[in-house]
């Protein structure tokens, strides 16, 4: 009892020491704000939003809400942080493997490259990217058309987009693909546990992609057509493109200095997963007979990955909150568009900023869950 | 000699803030502001981060502009001195926290009076120290000579936390024009997008256009649409709930209109004491006892016209002739056929 006693008393008053404080500053707020006239509300986010966004993945303009700016902002910072974690993966895992080269040139290409690119601070580079865009591309009436169909101007990129017919039955029988290749994956490895027979997955799953999708063309009734961007003028120096998909130079510029950024850092964390790998390790896999693929899947892999993914999982965070730059170069991710025009327009603070903050939250848990998931999925089982 | 002028000067200076500190404790000890700037010896205020014409510092740190001789003249009325203020350069989004967190004690910040920022926020507005209005800039060579021109895809540059981006989308909508709005967080990015060619127009407050349009690779190719889009009256902002600060900031800024009117300047402000005008002469504290009033010395409005001038010395001095906007426009006198109009100091 005693004992007990002893070991909670800390406990108990580090907690009322947290509340209190907590409690210190919020009634404080209150006080401040009543006595500056301030209405603390988040009745606002329901009220027209009366402003327009230049780039959003669902419909919205100014008669829709403030609550819908914000799920387009955090849409937007969602979309340039999935472009930039995949560009930076694969771009990371590239001249990671690079940085071991036994090419002298290679090696050294990307180390300058970890080492310029590394130590320039990020909003520079967002800057340097976007303002090199818009010197170096060409105005829409100049732009050269890329295989006849493709435009990069400094209003956008300019693609064609599709238009469909149909579209349900295509995208089922995408899914109906998926579920069979996992059937088909199930089924060889039980195969190879149990017969020790090897089934050529990869091409089964090919074939499946291409069949069933296919089918829903010729049976199904899908099909698309192609909208290509045309010019159009608007006066006697002014164009731009009308049809097809554009896509802001702003989008462009920060996932490209945002990945380019993070890949220096997971480059790193690649190679030090890689040489954190015993030597014995593959020359005993080597020994046993594996051909050097299997080496690097079966036995180098498995365990660099296990050094690699924390230090990387870090990386996806900071690229993450590090999208909320965007808003110096006018690419409305959520810090733009909420926190930005929907915080001047209401000079709703207080509300604003910790709905802000509660969000970037929530997505770095939930990149943190993920990651630790796969972490967990891929670490060593001990038996 | 000039020593002795100089050190004359600041004796006067320490006379004039005694005699603040002992006819001013009436009120002053009903305002928290008055006495906590006479307590530290500045006022505190937050201007912009540099727009020239309104608030604007030079290589040596000196700020000018119309925005900041607001400031100066509280200083001038209050403490003596218009040298003695202390500028805070704040982002638009910033500069309402700035000013209801206690940072600053006046925002004069091209800062558009309306009924919600008033209302709502916990800031009060004096007055109105310049009449605005957004417009658009253009190439000259793109052939726009009127916002009639614009059609469907137009993509207007402009940036954040103003009322721009609200105005924009009435206008554009009232037209059913289809537009790209390009919102940055900075103006002085806006300038470097427009000249690039990012963006078919620049739209922000005409005044803001004007004085931006200096910072373009070719200023001469541009020019500002004859069109006003909307009603931008901007002016200083205090906290709400000190009214005597309140009340020193509106009549500092009116006398330097009043003043005008009356053709009282920094250089005849003295002489008119002898005025034969009783309007003038309470201008220049000859006559009444205006300054007790606010809870000041009876010079106040004098050390404003001395040291800072009238408001069309600050209109010239910082935006006509720096070429920002010669024509004062509606900023003209009411007597001139402007709008220019305030209550009268008695």
């Amino acid at each position: 009892m005693n004992f007990n006693f002893k070991k909670l008393l800390p406990q108990t008053l580090t907690i009322l020491v947290v509340i209190l404080v907590f409690g210190f500053f919020t009634y404080n707020a209150q006080v401040n704000m009543e006595n500056r006239g301030i209405a603390f509300g988040y009745g606002f986010l329901s009220q027209e939003s009366s402003f327009d966004v230049q780039f959003s993945l669902i419909e919205f303009d100014g008669s829709h809400s403030y609550f819908r700016a914000y799920l387009v902002g955090l849409l937007n910072t969602i979309l340039v942080s999935v472009i930039g974690i995949v560009l930076a993966t694969i771009i990371g895992v590239v001249v990671g493997i690079a940085r071991l080269s036994k090419n002298y040139l290679i090696e050294r290409t990307a180390a300058v490259y970890v080492e310029f690119f590394r130590n320039i601070p990020l909003l520079l580079q967002i800057f340097f990217w976007y303002f090199a865009a818009l010197r170096a591309l060409p105005l829409p009436q100049k732009a050269e058309p890329m295989l006849g169909v493709f435009f990069l101007t400094i209003k956008g990129f300019f693609v064609p987009s599709f238009v469909w017919n149909n579209l349900d039955v295509f995208i089922y029988s995408i899914i109906a693909a998926i579920i069979s290749i996992i059937f088909v994956r199930i089924y060889a490895k039980k195969k190879q546990e149990t017969e020790g027979k090897q089934t050529p997955v990869l091409y089964i799953s090919i074939g499946l992609l291409l069949i069933l999708p296919l089918l829903s063309f010729v049976l199904g009734g899908s099909s698309f057509s192609i909208e290509i961007p045309v010019l159009k003028q608007m006066s006697q120096t002014s164009f731009t493109y009308e049809g097809g998909i554009g896509l802001p130079p702003e989008l462009i510029a920060l996932a490209l200095a945002l990945s380019l950024y993070t890949a220096t850092f997971i480059a790193e964390c690649v190679r030090a997963g890689v040489q954190g790998v015993g030597k014995g390790q593959k020359e005993a896999a080597a020994s046993i007979g594996l051909t050097p693929n299997q080496v690097l899947k079966l036995v180098v892999m498995p365990q660099a990955l296990r050094i690699i993914i924390p230090p990387t999982t870090n990386q996806y965070l900071n690229l993450t909150k590090n999208s909320s730059l965007a808003a110096a170069i006018a690419y409305p991710d959520l810090v733009l568009v909420f926190a930005g025009t929907a915080l001047m327009q209401t000079g709703r603070a207080i509300e604003i900023v910790s709905i802000t903050m509660l969000t970037y939250l929530s997505l770095s848990i939930t990149i943190s869950i993920f990651m630790n998931w796969y972490n967990k999925k891929i670490a060593i089982k001990e038996k | 000699m000039f020593k002795l002028i100089k050190q004359l000067t600041s004796l006067v200076a320490m006379i004039a803030v005694l005699f603040t500190f002992t006819t001013g404790t009436m009120a002053a000890g009903k305002s928290k502001t008055l006495k906590n700037t006479t307590k530290k010896g500045f006022v505190r205020c937050g201007v912009s981060q540099g727009l020239p014409g309104f608030s604007n510092a030079d290589a040596a740190g000196n700020w000018t502009g119309v925005d900041v001789d607001v400031c100066r003249a509280v200083a001038a009325a209050v403490l003596g001195d218009a040298s003695k203020v202390k500028f805070t350069p704040l982002s638009a989004k910033e500069r309402f926290t700035a000013l209801t967190s206690n940072e600053i004690d006046i925002l004069s910040r091209n800062t558009t009076w309306t009924l919600s920022r008033d209302a709502d926020i916990g800031l009060t507005f004096v007055g109105v120290n310049f009449y605005d209005g957004q417009g658009f800039m253009v190439r000259k060579n793109s052939g726009y000579s009127s916002v009639n021109d614009f059609k469907d895809g137009i993509s207007a540059c402009t940036n954040l936390g103003t009322t721009t981006e609200l105005n924009m989308r009435d206008f554009f909508n009232s037209k059913g024009i289809k537009y790209e709005p390009v919102t940055f967080e900075k103006a002085d990015e806006v300038v470097a997008a427009y000249d690039a060619g990012r963006c078919d127009t620049y739209t922000t407050d005409k005044s803001g256009l004007a004085a931006q349009r200096i910072k373009l690779s070719n200023p001469d190719d541009h020019i500002v649409l004859p069109e006003t889009i909307s009603k931008e009256p901007l002016g200083p902002v205090v906290r709400q709930g000190d009214s005597v600060w309140e009340d020193i900031v509106r009549w500092s800024l009116n006398v330097m209109i009043e003043a005008e009117e009356y053709g009282v300047n920094s250089g005849n402000a003295d002489s008119m004491k002898s005025s034969d005008n009783p309007a003038v002469k309470r201008l220049v504290g000859a006559e009444g006892e205006l300054g007790a009033a606010l809870g000041l010395d009876n010079d106040w409005s004098l050390r404003i016209i001395k040291q800072v001038g009238n408001y069309g010395e600050s209109y010239k001095r910082n935006i006509a002739d720096t070429g920002i906007l010669p024509d004062r426009g509606p900023n003209e006198l009411w007597t001139k056929g402007g709008i220019l109009y305030v209550p009268p100091a008695r």
